[in-house]
C-alpha cells in the first residue's frame, strides 16, 4: 500500500465542453440537468450516433504565433486555457516561481489525429500535401508542444496518452513532480476533439449508442462520444477554501485490451490505493463521479464494485449523459465537475436512464439531490485496462 | 530536491539485426556501426502466441526489450509500474486506420482501433505479464526520452518501487515519411530503483537544467532531437558504464542532464 500524501490545493480550474465554456456554464447545466449532446453532424459518412460538440472550433484559428499548432485539438486547447482566467492563473504562476519550477502535464487520448486524418483526405502522390508536412501536426505530443509554447513552462513536459484514464493520471504525476520537491506548480490539461478514428473506431467496436448515451440504465446501448479541454493548477498552498487533491491510485487490469475485468479488479486496486493515499475509507465519501460510459460492460462492471464497497449513504453518478464521453479529456472533465458538485453542494443526477441496470446499487444516483459534499472520487477507466481513480476534499477553512 | 538519482538492474535493446541487449552492449561500447536487418522481427516470446501474430510491431518491440530488461534484473514483471515511451506511436497502425477513414469510414477494423491506442503496448503487456501495478504511456516528441526517463524515476521515488521504463519507435511509413524523423524502428528499456541494489550495474543523476542560448548542453542536446538517435546516445553511455553526462532534449528550452555514475 502507498503511503498517506499531503494534500494539494487546486487554485484554479475550468472546462469547456458541450456543455459550455467555463465554470459557470457547467455549473449551470448540472443544477438545471441539461445535457449537451445532439445528433451527429461531425461526420460526413453518415453515422447515427449523439456527440458532444463545443461550437466554434472550425473558425477559431490559433493566434498567428502559433499558427504551425492549429489543428481542432489545439484550437480546442486553446479556447479552455483562456477561459475563467485559467491562462492567467498559470502565468502568475510561472511568474511566482520560475518557468522552469513549474511542470507541465497534458493528457489526451487522440491529441490532433484529426489533423492527420484530414491530411490523408488530400494525399498528393502518396504524399501529405505541404500545410501538412508539419511534424508538430503528427505527434501524441502535439497538446504539449503546443501548451508549451502558449505558456513558456520550462520545466518537465509530458503527454500521457492512457487512453480514456490519461487526464485523471496527470493529478497523480502533477502531484508527485510536487511531492518530491521538483517543481512548485503542476500545470494540468487535458483535451481530446471529436475526430474520425474515435467515432468509427468505437463503431467498429460496436459501443456507440444510436441515441444519446443512458449510463446505468438496462436498456443502454453504449457511448456518445464528446470532445472537451480542461485545465487545473496544482500547488501546495492555496487560499482558504480552496478544493484539494486528497490522493489517487492507479492500475492496470490485466485483462483485455478493450473489455474490462468483470469483478473491476483493476479499478479495486486503484481504489485501494486513494484510499490509503488520502488516509480515508469508502464510508468517508459523499460522492462519486462515475466512468459510467453506458456501455453494457463498464456499467455492469463499476456498479457491482460501487454496490459492494460504499455505504447507501454515498451517492454516485455518471456525467456522461450530460458530456458524452470525452475519453483523455474525461479524467479532468469529470474533475472539474466533481469539483463543481462540492462547491455548489448539488449530486449531478445520471441523464437519459428510465429503468435502472439491476448491477445498480443505492448508491446511484439518477435525478439531481441538494446535499453538502465533503470528500468526492472521480472514477477514469481506459482501453488496454488502464484506471486512474482520485479523491478531492475541500481546503481547511470549508 | 533538484535532482534524482536511480540505479539501473536491468537493460533491454532491440534494433533491426540487433537482437537483444547482450548483442548491443559492445556494438555501443565500441561506438561500432549496428548491423541491419529489415526483415528482422523480435522474439517478444513474453506474449502468447495467438497475441504475437495478433500484435503490431510496436507492442512486439515494445513487449521485447522490456521483458530483456526485467530478466536481466530477476524481477517479477506482475509487480512493476510501468512506463511506455514513443516519440510518434504506432505509424503503421496510424497509416492504415487514417488510409481507412479516407476511403470508407464504415470498414475501420475493430481490432486496428483499439491497436491504435498509444497505450496498446502497455496494455499487451500488462494482460501477458499479469501485472496490476500502474502502467503509462507517455510522449514528449522529439523529448520523449528524456520525458519517459525522468518519469519513470519520478514514480521510483515518489512510491519507492522497482520501474520499468521501455522507449519505442516505428519507422515512418507511407505519407509520414519526410515529415516524421522516425527513419528505424527500435526499442530500449530499463529497470530502475531508487535504492542501489546488489543488481545495479550503473546509477544516474538526472536533473533539468534550462537550456541556455550558448550553453555546452544546448549544442550537445540539440542533434538528440531524433529518438533513436538520443536513445543511442543514453545507452551508449550505459554500456560504457563510464562517469560521465549525457544531455538530452527535455522540452522547448530545456535540457535534461543526465550523470552516469559508474
Amino acid at each position: 500500500m502507498p503511503s498517506r500524501i499531503a494534500p494539494l490545493a487546486i487554485t484554479a480550474y475550468t472546462a469547456t465542453s458541450a456543455l459550455g465554456r467555463g465554470r459557470a456554464d457547467h455549473a449551470e447545466a448540472l443544477r438545471l440537468a441539461r445535457g449537451g449532446l445532439r445528433s451527429n453532424t461531425f461526420t460526413s459518412t453518415p453515422l447515427v450516433c449523439a456527440i458532444g460538440r463545443v461550437d466554434g472550433l472550425e473558425t477559431a484559428a490559433l493566434p498567428r504565433a502559433f499558427a504551425a499548432y492549429d489543428c481542432r485539438n489545439n484550437r480546442l486547447a486553446w479556447l479552455g486555457l483562456e477561459t475563467d482566467g485559467f491562462g492567467e492563473a498559470a502565468r502568475a504562476a510561472i511568474e511566482r516561481y520560475g518557468a522552469d519550477r513549474v511542470a507541465l502535464v497534458v493528457g489526451t487520448s487522440t491529441g490532433s489525429i484529426g489533423a492527420t486524418e484530414e491530411a490523408y483526405l488530400g494525399l498528393e502522390d502518396g504524399r501529405f500535401a505541404p500545410p501538412f508536412r508539419n511534424p508538430f501536426l503528427h505527434t501524441p505530443h502535439s497538446l504539449g508542444l503546443f501548451l508549451e509554447a502558449a505558456l513558456g513552462t520550462r520545466g518537465p513536459c509530458l503527454t500521457i496518452a492512457t487512453a480514456c484514464s490519461s487526464s485523471a493520471k496527470v493529478f497523480a504525476q502533477g502531484e508527485r513532480l510536487i511531492r518530491l520537491g521538483l517543481v512548485d506548480a503542476a500545470i494540468l490539461a487535458g483535451v481530446d476533439s471529436l475526430c474520425g478514428s474515435v467515432l468509427f473506431g468505437f463503431n467498429a467496436l460496436e459501443l456507440v449508442a444510436p441515441e444519446p448515451c443512458r449510463p446505468f440504465d438496462a436498456a443502454r446501448r453504449g457511448i456518445s462520444i464528446g470532445e472537451a479541454a480542461g485545465f487545473a493548477l496544482l500547488e501546495r498552498v492555496g487560499a482558504a477554501e480552496t478544493p484539494q487533491l486528497l490522493g489517487y491510485g492507479e492500475s492496470s487490469d490485466a485483462y483485455h485490451m478493450s473489455t474490462p475485468h468483470p469483478q473491476g479488479l483493476g479499478a479495486r486496486l486503484a481504489l485501494a490505493d486513494t484510499f490509503a493515499r488520502a488516509g480515508l475509507a469508502p464510508r468517508d465519501v459523499d460522492y462519486i463521479n462515475l466512468h459510467g460510459t453506458a456501455t453494457i460492460k463498464n456499467d455492469e462492471v463499476e456498479a457491482a464494485v460501487v454496490a459492494d464497497l460504499f455505504p447507501s449513504t454515498t451517492r454516485a453518478s455518471s456525467t456522461k449523459g450530460h458530456t458524452g464521453h470525452t475519453l483523455g479529456a474525461a479524467g479532468i472533465l469529470e474533475a472539474v465537475l466533481t469539483l463543481l458538485a462540492m462547491r455548489d453542494d448539488c449530486v449531478p443526477g445520471t441523464l437519459n436512464g428510465a429503468t435502472p441496470d439491476p448491477a445498480c446499487g443505492p448508491q446511484i444516483a439518477f435525478a439531481n439531490e441538494e446535499r453538502a459534499i465533503g470528500v468526492a472520487l472521480s472514477h477514469s477507466f481506459g482501453f488496454g485496462g488502464n484506471n486512474c481513480t482520485l479523491a478531492f476534499g475541500h481546503g481547511a477553512a470549508h | 530536491m533538484d535532482s534524482l538519482l536511480v540505479h539501473v538492474e536491468g537493460l533491454g535493446w532491440w534494433s533491426p539485426g540487433v537482437a537483444d541487449w547482450n548483442a548491443a552492449a559492445p556494438l555501443l561500447r565500441d561506438d561500432a556501426a549496428f548491423p541491419f536487418d529489415a526483415n528482422a522481427r523480435p522474439a517478444a516470446s513474453v506474449l502468447p502466441s495467438n497475441e504475437r501474430r495478433r500484435a503490431p510491431e510496436a507492442v512486439l518491440i515494445a513487449c521485447d526489450v522490456a521483458a530483456q530488461a526485467c530478466a536481466m534484473a530477476a524481477r517479477d514483471p506482475a509487480s512493476l509500474p510501468c512506463v511506455f515511451v514513443s516519440a510518434h506511436g504506432d505509424l503503421p497502425t496510424t497509416d492504415s486506420l487514417c488510409a481507412t477513414l479516407a476511403a470508407d469510414p464504415l470498414q475501420v477494423s475493430p481490432t486496428k482501433f483499439h491497436n491504435s491506442v498509444h497505450n496498446a503496448p502497455a496494455g499487451y503487456w500488462t494482460v501477458a505479464t499479469h501485472c496490476h501495478a500502474a502502467s503509462s504511456a507517455v510522449s514528449g516528441w522529439h523529448t520523449s526520452l528524456a520525458a519517459g526517463l525522468f518519469e519513470a524515476a519520478v514514480q521510483a521515488h515518489a512510491d519507492a518501487t522497482p520501474v520499468l521504463f521501455a522507449a519505442y519507435d516505428i519507422a515512418a511509413i507511407g505519407p509520414f515519411i519526410g515529415t516524421v524523423a522516425a527513419p528505424s524502428a527500435f526499442g530500449a528499456a530499463l529497470v530502475l530503483t531508487a535504492e542501489r541494489s546488489a543488481r545495479t550495474c550503473v546509477s544516474l543523476r538526472l536533473r533539468h537544467a534550462p537550456t541556455l542560448p550558448d550553453s555546452a548542453a544546448r549544442a550537445d542536446a540539440a542533434p538528440r532531437r531524433e529518438p533513436l538517435l538520443a536513445t543511442h546516445a543514453l545507452f551508449a553511455a550505459l554500456a560504457r558504464a563510464k562517469d560521465g553526462e549525457v544531455h538530452l532534449p527535455s522540452g522547448a528550452s530545456s535540457t535534461l542532464i543526465i550523470e552516469v555514475c559508474a
